[in-house]
Parts: C-alpha cells; sequence; structure tokens
C-alpha cells in the first residue's frame, strides 16, 4: 500500500506514444494537465473538464478515455497514447488525420484531438461499423463548429482506409 | 475545474483499503473508475482528505459465475463486462443497455460497481440491479455482508453502506430459460442520463418492470397477468406515484406519458419474448 502526500510532488513515469518519459504530479493532478505542462503533450485538449465533451481523450494501456478524469499519479507505469502518437513516423499525416483533412472534419480543430483518439481506439475493436454505430460510438465527444456530418463521413473513409490496409498488409496494425 | 487537495491511498488488498477506512472514516472516499467521482471532485462538490484508489487490487477483478447469480467485482469495468463472452447468454438485459450506459469513453474506465455505488437515480446499472432483483456484497473490518440492490439504495445518491464499508462486488441473478427481457431509454445525448429509463423482466406473465430517472431511486413494479385497460390503469398509476418534477431536461407530465407509454411498450416485448 503507498501513501502519496497531498502537498508533495510524486515521480510519475509513462510510456508515452511508445517513448518513456517522466515527470511529477502531486495526487490531484489531472492526466490532462501532467501530459500538457508536465510532459509538454500540449495536442490533448482541455475542454469541460468534468467529462461531458470529451476533447481530453487520451489512450490509457490502450482503451480511450477522458483524461479529465485520469489522476496523474494513477497513470503511472502505465502506457499512454495521445494525438501526437497519430502520425506516421515521417511526420506526415496518419490515416485518420488525413480522413479528417480531406473529408473537412473540423472548422477550428479544436475537438479534433479527442475525436481521432477515440476512434483510434473504436476503429480497433470494431473496424467495419455502420454510421449509426459510428454516431453512438462519437456521442461521448462535441464538437461545436461542423455539425458531424463530416466527422461522420471521414471516420467512414478512415475506417475502410484502415481494413483495405490491414487486409494487404495484415502484419501492419 | 480541479479537484481539491487530498492524500491519495493505492490500495493492494481489500484489508488495505479496510484498515485505511477504519483510519481515516468519513474523511476517506473511495475511487475506482472514478467516472462521477472525478468529475464531482473537479466541481469541488465532494473534499475527501483522503482518496482510497482501488483500481489496483488485483482480487477484486473478476466476473464469474456463481450459482443463480453472475458476480462482478469491484475494479471490473463497464468495457470488460461488454466484452465478457457469457453477456448475451447470462445477462441478455445487461448487452441491450450496455451501449446507453456512459459513453464508449467512459466505459472504458468507469467499473460496474461504482455505478451502482454512486446511486444515481438515472444510472442505467442501479436500474438493472433493481429490476432483476440483484445483490451487493461490501466487505468491512468485520467481514462481508449482503444487501439486497432494493435495501442497498437508499434514495438520491445514497446507500446502506455503513462506515468502514465498501463495495467489494455486485451480483446479478443470471437469465432463466424462458425469461423476456426489454430495456429502452430516453436521453438528450445518447450516453447521457436519462430522462426516463426502463428495464423489464418477463417470467410468464409475470413482469417486474424497473424505471428510473423518475423517482429518487430505481422502482420496480410489479405485474401479474395485467392486459389491456387493467394495464394501463396500473402504468398510470405508478407513473403518478414515483413523483416526477419538472426541470430543465424534461417537464414532469412529460415523463409520466414516458412511464406510461415505454412501459407499456417494455411489458409487452418482454411477455412476448419470453417462452
Amino acid at each position: 500500500m503507498q501513501r502519496l502526500d497531498s502537498q508533495e510532488k510524486h515521480r510519475v513515469t509513462v510510456t508515452l506514444n511508445g517513448r518513456e518519459v517522466e515527470g511529477s504530479a502531486r495526487p490531484n493532478m489531472l492526466l490532462s494537465d501532467f501530459l500538457r505542462a508536465e510532459l509538454g503533450a500540449t495536442g490533448t485538449h482541455v475542454g469541460c473538464e468534468h467529462g461531458v465533451c470529451g476533447a481530453c481523450t487520451v489512450r490509457v494501456d490502450g482503451r480511450a478515455v477522458r483524461a479529465c478524469l485520469y489522476l496523474a499519479v494513477q497513470a503511472g507505469g502505465r502506457r499512454i497514447d495521445t494525438i501526437e502518437g497519430l502520425s506516421e513516423t515521417d511526420g506526415s499525416f496518419g490515416i485518420l488525420q488525413q480522413a479528417f483533412h480531406e473529408s473537412f472534419a473540423l472548422q477550428c480543430g479544436f475537438c479534433t484531438p479527442g475525436f481521432l483518439t477515440t476512434l483510434d481506439h473504436y476503429l480497433e475493436v470494431n473496424p467495419d461499423p455502420t454510421e449509426a454505430e459510428l454516431r453512438d460510438a462519437l456521442s461521448g465527444n462535441m464538437c461545436r463548429c461542423t455539425g458531424y456530418s463530416e466527422i461522420i463521413t471521414a471516420a467512414m473513409l478512415a475506417a475502410k482506409r484502415l481494413r483495405d490496409r490491414s487486409q494487404s498488409n495484415p502484419q501492419k496494425k | 475545474m480541479k479537484p481539491p487537495s487530498f492524500d491519495l491511498v493505492i490500495a493492494e488488498t481489500a484489508r488495505d483499503v479496510t484498515a485505511c477506512l477504519k483510519e481515516h472514516g468519513t474523511d476517506a472516499k473511495i475511487i475506482a473508475g472514478g467516472q462521477s467521482l472525478m468529475a464531482m471532485l473537479n466541481m469541488r462538490l465532494v473534499k475527501p482528505k483522503v482518496l482510497i484508489d482501488i483500481s489496483r487490487v488485483a482480487d477484486l477483478d473478476y466476473i464469474r459465475r456463481d450459482g443463480d447469480f453472475v458476480e462482478i467485482g469491484a475494479t471490473v469495468i463497464q468495457a470488460q463486462l461488454e466484452d465478457w463472452p457469457e453477456l448475451h447468454s447470462a445477462l441478455p438485459i445487461v448487452a441491450k443497455a450496455m451501449p446507453h450506459i456512459g459513453h464508449f469513453q467512459t466505459r472504458n474506465r468507469g467499473t460496474v460497481c461504482g455505478s451502482i455505488c454512486h446511486a444515481d437515480p438515472s444510472s442505467e446499472l442501479p436500474l438493472l440491479l433493481a429490476t432483476l432483483g440483484g445483490e451487493v456484497v461490501l466487505t468491512g473490518q468485520r467481514g462481508k455482508r449482503v444487501l439486497k440492490a432494493d435495501e442497498f439504495q437508499t434514495g438520491m445518491l445514497s446507500t446502506a453502506c455503513g462506515e468502514g464499508e465498501f463495495v467489494t462486488a455486485v451480483r446479478f441473478p443470471a437469465a432463466k430459460a424462458g425469461q423476456g427481457f426489454a430495456f429502452d431509454e430516453v436521453a438528450r445525448r445518447h450516453g447521457d442520463f436519462a430522462v426516463v429509463s426502463l428495464a423489464a423482466v418477463a417470467t410468464g406473465q409475470d413482469v417486474r418492470l424497473g424505471v428510473g430517472g423518475v423517482a429518487d431511486r430505481p422502482t420496480v413494479l410489479e405485474l401479474n397477468s395485467e392486459q389491456g385497460s387493467d394495464l394501463d390503469d396500473k402504468l398510470n398509476a405508478f407513473a403518478w406515484a414515483l413523483g416526477a418534477s419538472d426541470d430543465i431536461h424534461a417537464s414532469a407530465r412529460y415523463r409520466r406519458e414516458l412511464v406510461r407509454r415505454l412501459g407499456k411498450k417494455l411489458v409487452n416485448e418482454a411477455r412476448d419474448a419470453a417462452s
């Protein structure tokens, strides 16, 4: 049993997008703030901070979760994947990003990281979703600019490209 | 908004948890997935001195058949139950309701027991537990005790969990041959808190109809062989007895109408599904 004092900073080590990194956090620091302020991963956006808008979604040990409802110290030792990890290794757009770009699936872009990280996990669970299933899966993410139609179009396009890629190259995710 | 400051205890065993509860009493709060508690902390609606994280207690991470029940340990997240291969055969009504329980991301973190402990009158899992007649297992310094769902939930966000105790598991009765199940809800956004949620379990003509989101806790109506206008009258009386009130989402009148209409639909659906 470990007890972390409220006034002290504690060392937290996580695997962020495949790289082991370290920061420090008081017990009440949110994972969203830890990622942004301690680790400099500012792609994770902070919206409502009570679990409604979905902008802060990241993957912890593979599962898409809300970083504003997660304490940084609880994430110690876990694997965290953020929007920064979605591009290709040469820095070009990954499949999800490219589909959003082509389909005009964003306007101000604030909510976009949350949509992409949610889809990154959801399309692994359900690689061939119907439009209705995608609407359900994305119901936990809010976008106040585009009105969702383009986002669903982009998600359908990304799902198709991911399926095509896994058929042509079964080794790759 | 940010949480207030607190000490965090990362428990490894159930004994750690009860020892810590004994030491701190009501100054301590338990967190597992935190999908309700973290929001309340962020809004500073609760200010515990100590937060006890039970999410790493390995002994509580199980889903198992135990006689007529499916027992689910306190650290099992909702997505784990959703992926459980026996869910559709053992708990078909839970499988039906699953997509309505929060969102994809919150089911990936929120626990089954946590939702039941939180005892929000509009959440689906407490409604399902009440409608099925399930049980809650509490563990304290002096050992375990088991409460029926309706004994456990005592009101809005309040339960019979005593000082020094915490919920270690919940037990859902498994589906029996010939039973029929139905679930439906109305929410402003898919996955949000329900304006009204209903669940029905039929064993032959006998139906248990549960309603969430109207009274201060899930409420169950037992029906035997009522049909037609008898059923309408019973549902109408039930709708009034729930004591609906107006709020920003819906009027009391609209809620009562949902109980009458969806109630009738679900009772019939569940009876049709029972053979």
